[in-house]
């Protein structure tokens, strides 16, 4: 099986670490992953404010760098929920049936981590270790645009050492929504106000969660407020052994 | 003597306003939370509750989807029971068909059952501006009436007062424009109930012109249904002599048994409730029995607008039972004013751009109200795609920009992005340009994120909407790209 990592354009600019968990993570279950150079972003920022015109290129960006792969892997609900479910769209506008057909064969094979993890490789207990108090916040787009259910949970459930204690209201939204944050940054942060009072309520060490985007915007708000609760990516915890502790 | 959200401000504004409303903040919490879990408690209960959706959107889609054949074969049915059916394309030709009739009958005032259409229309004021009265009868559309407020929820237009401001308004006002409320009034429901109904009969029973919408429409025995919960409906639509409906072309479905899956769907998604407490048919007139003049104005207003969009076509499924609402964490902080409309919510910031196009900048700054987190849609009776049809409306606000001789800072920062995005090596040299900031801000930082990692300092422009409120971890020095290349993906 020849598999893609598509680190997405914020873990490639902001969070090298999340990246190297995951080639770390599936090296460790015998998966070797290709990083393809060529790829980019998904286009979800152009797509979500209205710039569907602009995100053609960055999708045919994508479906190029991605072709021929039997799994594209990716630490983001939001951007598989992308490749997924926006890619049609974009590809629909440009009139372009090549790049229709295209979205439509790398779209299917794009998988958020915890489903590649559970569904592709089968696996729940990756031999991880993290010993912390942690709780977890299911991304909007991973549990309402994916549905990826309780695969993640299943993933840190297994994890040895780890505390993971119930998030209150897990499933509502952060407020991060991408350029939500930035166009609506009032509402953003008083959404993302009441997140964090539940995650600090839990008395967890470590935020987790599968999108960095959410992660920045709510361990933002947990930083500025010196909460004392750091943020991790799921694939770090799913990453971390004995050697790390 | 109501508001007007005429020369509301965008969103974010009106948003911004609202935010520092603490009662506000408390009522909308409290509220939506306790309407959202009644909805999922008795939602759980129905084995096939997906099954339903599915029936309730398909009965909706076939009759939108053959539209112009229901809606003439209902004039039909009407016309043939006896009611006089009216065309109105807009909010004016309706109301000016309101009032001309009310005004025929030579009276100044009309009970309201409580209705979105003639909310959407404005008909209290353009009845006003004729001088007829308009008395809504519905508690919670009382509550704005009197209080000279502004619906803020589909359902629930008072949601965002609590019972200790209902009665101050109650004591206010409602010896101004009848009987006076008790001066022993207290903020009990019970007692505040009470003092509606006692304000309300003197006008039921008075009236000879009453005014409702319709929940839905069946097509093929001209029956116009009307759903409440508080029986005020009922009197309005029996005791007066006349009865003028008006109903959104949308409303109509083919046949007496579409209504099945969506009398079903409608209480439960609603009020929570399994079965709703007064459901009023009526087809045309019948002799001695209720209105003996029935009038339905057919609007379109919009409508036809919003059928013609291949994405947004679906909206008009919508049968209004706010479920959106109270589950929309963005409506839950707001509050329904800051939307601008008498449709306010996820369902509101795809409707009102449909209707009335995007030109004006309060309307275009409705599709970007959401952070699609996709909780409307997933509690949508009729699975209306909430989510995509507000990207799709974002992409029609964008579109209608593309002329614009100076393009927007957004639109040239999209552009740029674009252009980055679109070549592997572009992509490169700008992260090796955020790798050096990054160096330079990790230097100067004097903050440091929960785990050690440096945060940039407040940046200015448009990068203050983020740092004004949140910390920002500095960019790395080495990009996951050059890690790779460097460390051959960590073989080397």
């Amino acid at each position: 099986m020849r598999v893609a990592l598509q680190v997405t354009c914020v873990n490639d600019a902001m969070f090298p670490e999340t990246g190297k968990a995951v080639v770390r993570l599936l090296r460790r279950l015998g998966v070797e992953v290709d990083f393809p150079q060529a790829q980019t972003c998904c286009g979800q920022p152009m797509v979500n404010t209205g710039y569907v015109d602009e995100a053609v290129p960055v999708v045919r960006t994508f479906v190029d760098a991605f072709a021929g792969y039997d799994a594209v892997v990716t630490p983001s609900g939001s951007c598989a929920g992308s490749a997924r479910h926006q890619h049609s769209i974009v590809a629909e506008r440009s009139g372009d049936p090549a790049l229709v057909a295209a979205v439509a064969e790398t779209g299917p094979r794009t998988y958020e981590l915890s489903e590649f993890l559970v569904d592709v490789l089968g696996v729940t207990d990756v031999g991880a270790y993290f010993p912390h108090r942690v709780t977890y916040h299911p991304t909007c787009h991973s549990l309402r645009m994916l549905g990826v259910g309780d695969r993640p949970r299943r993933l840190l459930e297994a994890v040895r050492g780890i505390e993971l204690v119930e998030l209150p209201h897990a499933s509502e939204c952060c407020g991060f929504g991408g350029t939500f944050a930035l166009k609506n940054a009032d509402t953003s942060v008083a959404m993302g106000a009441d997140k964090a009072r539940h995650v600090r309520d839990t008395g967890a060490e470590v935020l987790v969660a599968g999108d960095n985007s959410c992660l920045m915007h709510v361990g933002g708000l947990l930083s500025r407020q010196r909460a004392g609760v750091r943020v991790a990516h799921l694939a770090e915890v799913l990453a971390s052994t004995e050697d790390d502790a | 003597m109501s508001g007007t959200f005429v020369g509301m401000p965008a969103f974010p504004d009106a948003a911004r306003e609202a935010l520092g409303d603490t009662q506000l903040r408390r009522n909308l919490a409290h509220a939506t939370r306790t309407i959202r879990d009644k909805r999922a408690r008795v939602v759980a209960e129905v084995e096939d509750w997906e099954e339903l959706r599915l029936a309730g959107a398909a009965v909706k889609e076939a009759a939108l989807r053959d539209l112009a054949t229901h809606l003439e074969t209902l004039e039909a049915s009407l016309t043939a029971a006896g009611a006089t059916v009216h065309w109105a394309r807009d909010a004016e030709e309706a109301c000016a068909i309101v009032a001309s009739v009310t005004k025929a009958h030579g009276v100044d005032e009309v009970v309201k059952v409580k209705s979105m259409a003639t909310a959407e229309i404005g008909l209290n004021e353009a009845l006003e501006a004729e001088g007829i009265a308009a008395w809504e009868t519905d508690l919670a559309e009382l509550i704005v009436q009197l209080g000279d407020d502004l619906p803020s929820h589909i359902l629930v237009p008072a949601i965002h007062r609590n019972r200790a401001e209902v009665r101050e308004i109650f004591l206010r006002r409602m010896g101004a424009v009848g009987r006076p409320a008790p001066d022993d009034l207290t903020d009990e429901p019970a007692v505040l109930a009470a003092a509606a109904r006692e304000h309300l009969r003197e006008k039921f029973l008075r009236a000879t012109v009453a005014v409702s919408g319709a929940n839905f429409a069946v097509a093929d025995t001209g029956t116009l249904v009307v759903v409440e919960s508080e029986g005020n409906g009922r009197m309005c639509l029996t005791l007066p002599e006349v009865l003028i409906s008006v109903v959104g072309i949308e409303k109509v479905v083919a046949t007496w048994a579409d209504l099945d899956p969506l009398l079903r769907l409608l209480p439960r998604s609603s009020t929570g409730e399994r079965m709703n407490p007064y459901t009023s048919t009526w087809s045309g007139v019948t002799p001695g029995d209720g209105p003996q003049e029935v009038h339905v104005v057919l609007l379109d207003n919009g409508r036809t607008r919003a059928l013609a969009d291949d994405v947004g076509r679906q909206a008009l499924r919508c049968i209004r039972c706010s479920a959106c609402l109270n589950v929309c964490p963005v409506y839950e902080r707001v509050g329904g004013h800051a939307y601008g409309s008498v449709y306010p919510g996820p369902i509101g910031a795809i409707l009102n751009p449909l209707l009335h196009g995007v030109a004006d900048e309060q309307t275009a700054s409705l599709p970007y109200a959401s952070s699609l987190c996709g909780a409307c849609f997933e509690v949508c009776p009729v699975r209306i795609d909430i989510p995509s049809v507000l990207v799709d409306q974002r992409a029609a606000v964008v579109d209608s920009h593309r002329g614009d001789r100076v393009p927007k800072p957004e639109a040239v920062a999209m552009r740029a992005a674009a252009w980055t995005f679109s070549d592997a090596r572009r992509l490169r040299l700008a992260e090796r340009a955020s790798g050096l900031a990054g160096r330079v801000l990790g230097r100067f930082s004097r903050t440091t994120l929960p785990g050690g990692r440096a945060a940039t300092g407040r940046l200015p422009g448009p990068g203050a909407g983020w740092t004004g409120a949140r910390d920002l971890p500095a960019p790395p020095e080495e990009s996951f790209r050059e890690w790779w290349d460097r460390t051959d993906g960590g073989r080397s």
